[in-house]
C-alpha cells in the first residue's frame, strides 16, 4: 500500500493500535468518548464543501460581498456563519480568464477545514504534493482541466496558517439561476483549483 | 528538517488518483484517530507546530508508504510520548496506565467541540521583530537546512522571488516547534516556475509560498 492509493488498507495492527490509543488516552482523562465522537459527527456531516460553495455562490450574485470577500475573506465568510480552526486566516482567490489558481500544501496537508471539510486522499498524497507546484497544467489535466497556453497559472502553497479558497468563474448560461442552483455547481475541486465550475447541465456530486 | 515530507518538485511519485464520491473516512479507526488529534489539541500540552514536526520524524520509508492517517497515528504517540503523556508500555499494555502528573487543560467534551472547532486559534501577534521587507521587495530564499521544522520548502531556498503581501506579525513556525516564541512578519511570496525548475519550468506558471522574514534574504 503507498502514498498514492485511493485510500488505505491498514493492517490490522493499525486497528488495534488505534484502538489501544484511545482506551488509553480515555482512561488517563486525555480525551472523552463522546467528545471525540461529535468531532467526527461535525466533520463527517456538519463541515464540508457545502459551505464553500454558499460563499463562491454568494460571492458570484453579490457583488458587494465579493467586494469583502476579496478584501478580507475570514471576516466575509463569517457572515454566513464558517470560521474555525485550519480556516483561521482565510484569502480567496480568483479565477479569471487571464489566471488560474490551484492550492497545495507540499509540506503537509493544511486545507480551508471551515468552508471545505476535510482534504480528501489524493490532496494529501505525495504524487499531488510533489508534482502540482512544479507541472500544474500536467495535473490539472489529469482532472480533465485544459488550460489555454496563455492562462497564467498561480500554485498557491500552505505553508503557513493562511488558508487559501479558489474562487472559480461562474459558467456560461448560469445568469439567470439563483444562488442556490449556481451552489450545486460548484465542486469541492473546483474550489482546490483542480477543476472549473460545473456547467448548468452537469450537478456538483 | 530535509526529510520526506518536503515533496515540492520531487519526482517519482506517480499519477495522481482521485477516488469517486470519496467518503469523508475510510474505516471507523480513521474517524477515531482524527478526533482524537483535534481532541488532545484541547489539552494544550503541545501546539500545531510541534505536531506537524512529530509528524516529519516518522521513519521516511514508513512515511511513504504510510496512509495520512497513519502517520498522523505514530506522530501522535510520538508527541504525548516525547511530552511524558504516554508510553509504549502503556500502549502495549506491559504495565498499567500511570496516572497523568503535568499540567493540562480539562478534556474536550461533546459540548465544547463546536465553540473550540469555530474559534480556532490565533496566530497573530501585536508585537515582534520589525519588518525586513515590504510589499514589491525582490527577495530570495535562504540558504538554509535546519535539522528542526522550517516552513520553508526546499524547493524554494535559493531561489528569488517578489514579495507579493505581507500578512503582519504571525507566531514563527519554526521556533514555535521547538517550544520558543519568535513573532515575526509572515509575507507571501511569488517564485517563476522558471526560477525555480529553470529549463523545466513552465512559462507562465507562478507560485506562490508564505514565508516567514527569517527564510528570506534581500535580493542584491
Amino acid at each position: 500500500m503507498g502514498h498514492n492509493h485511493k485510500h488505505s488498507a491498514p493492517l490490522s495492527d493499525t486497528v488495534l493500535r488505534v484502538k489501544s490509543l484511545e482506551s488509553l488516552l480515555v482512561e488517563k482523562g486525555l480525551v472523552d468518548t463522546a467528545g471525540l465522537d461529535a468531532l467526527v459527527e461535525r466533520y463527517e456531516h456538519q463541515v464540508g464543501p457545502r459551505n464553500g460553495a454558499a460563499v463562491v455562490a454568494k460571492s458570484w450574485v453579490d457583488p458587494g460581498f465579493k467586494e469583502r470577500l476579496m478584501k478580507d475573506a475570514s471576516a466575509a465568510i463569517a457572515e454566513l456563519g464558517y470560521s474555525g480552526a485550519q480556516g483561521e486566516e482565510l484569502v480567496a482567490v480568483e479565477n479569471t480568464d487571464a489566471v488560474h489558481n490551484v492550492v497545495v500544501c507540499t509540506l503537509c496537508s493544511c486545507y480551508p477545514w471551515p468552508v471545505l471539510g476535510l482534504p480528501p486522499v489524493w490532496y494529501k498524497s505525495a504524487p499531488y504534493r510533489s508534482r502540482v507546484v512544479r507541472e500544474p497544467r500536467a495535473v490539472l489535466k489529469e482532472f480533465g482541466t485544459e488550460l489555454s497556453a496563455d492562462t497564467e497559472v498561480r500554485v498557491w502553497d500552505s505553508t503557513a496558517e493562511t488558508r487559501y479558497l479558489v474562487i472559480p468563474q461562474r459558467p456560461v448560461g448560469s445568469e439567470n439561476m439563483s444562488e442556490e442552483a449556481l451552489a450545486a455547481l460548484v465542486s469541492r475541486d473546483s474550489m482546490i483549483g483542480v477543476t472549473v465550475a460545473l456547467n448548468p447541465t452537469e450537478e456538483a456530486a | 528538517m530535509d526529510g520526506v515530507h518536503d515533496m515540492g518538485g520531487m519526482h517519482g511519485m506517480g499519477p495522481v488518483e482521485a477516488e469517486e464520491n470519496e467518503p469523508v473516512f475510510h474505516g471507523e479507526w480513521e474517524k477515531r484517530m482524527f478526533a482524537m488529534n483535534n481532541a488532545v489539541s484541547a489539552l494544550g500540552v503541545r501546539n500545531i507546530d510541534e505536531s506537524r514536526h512529530a509528524r516529519e520524524r516518522m521513519n521516511p520509508g514508513k512515511y511513504l508508504s504510510s496512509s495520512y492517517y497513519e502517520i498522523w497515528l505514530d506522530g501522535l504517540v510520538r508527541g504525548l510520548t516525547e511530552k511524558g503523556l504516554v508510553s509504549e508500555e502503556e500502549l502495549s499494555g506491559k504495565i498499567a496506565p500511570i496516572p497523568v502528573t503535568i499540567d493540562h487543560r480539562p478534556k474536550l467534551t461533546a459540548e465544547n467541540v463546536s465553540n473550540m472547532m469555530n474559534k480556532g486559534a490565533d496566530y497573530v501577534r501585536d508585537t515582534g521583530k520589525p519588518p525586513s521587507f515590504k510589499v514589491g521587495d525582490t527577495v530570495r530564499g535562504r540558504n538554509i537546512h535546519p535539522k528542526g521544522h522550517t516552513r520553508l520548502p526546499r524547493y524554494a531556498r535559493g531561489h528569488v522571488g517578489e514579495v507579493v503581501n505581507d500578512y503582519g506579525i504571525h507566531v514563527f513556525a519554526d521556533a514555535s516547534a521547538e517550544g520558543r516564541e519568535d513573532h515575526q512578519h509572515l509575507y507571501n511570496v511569488r517564485f517563476s516556475s522558471i526560477e525555480l525548475w529553470g529549463e523545466d519550468g513552465t512559462p507562465g506558471d507562478y507560485i506562490y509560498i508564505d514565508l516567514w522574514d527569517d527564510h528570506l534574504e534581500m535580493s542584491s
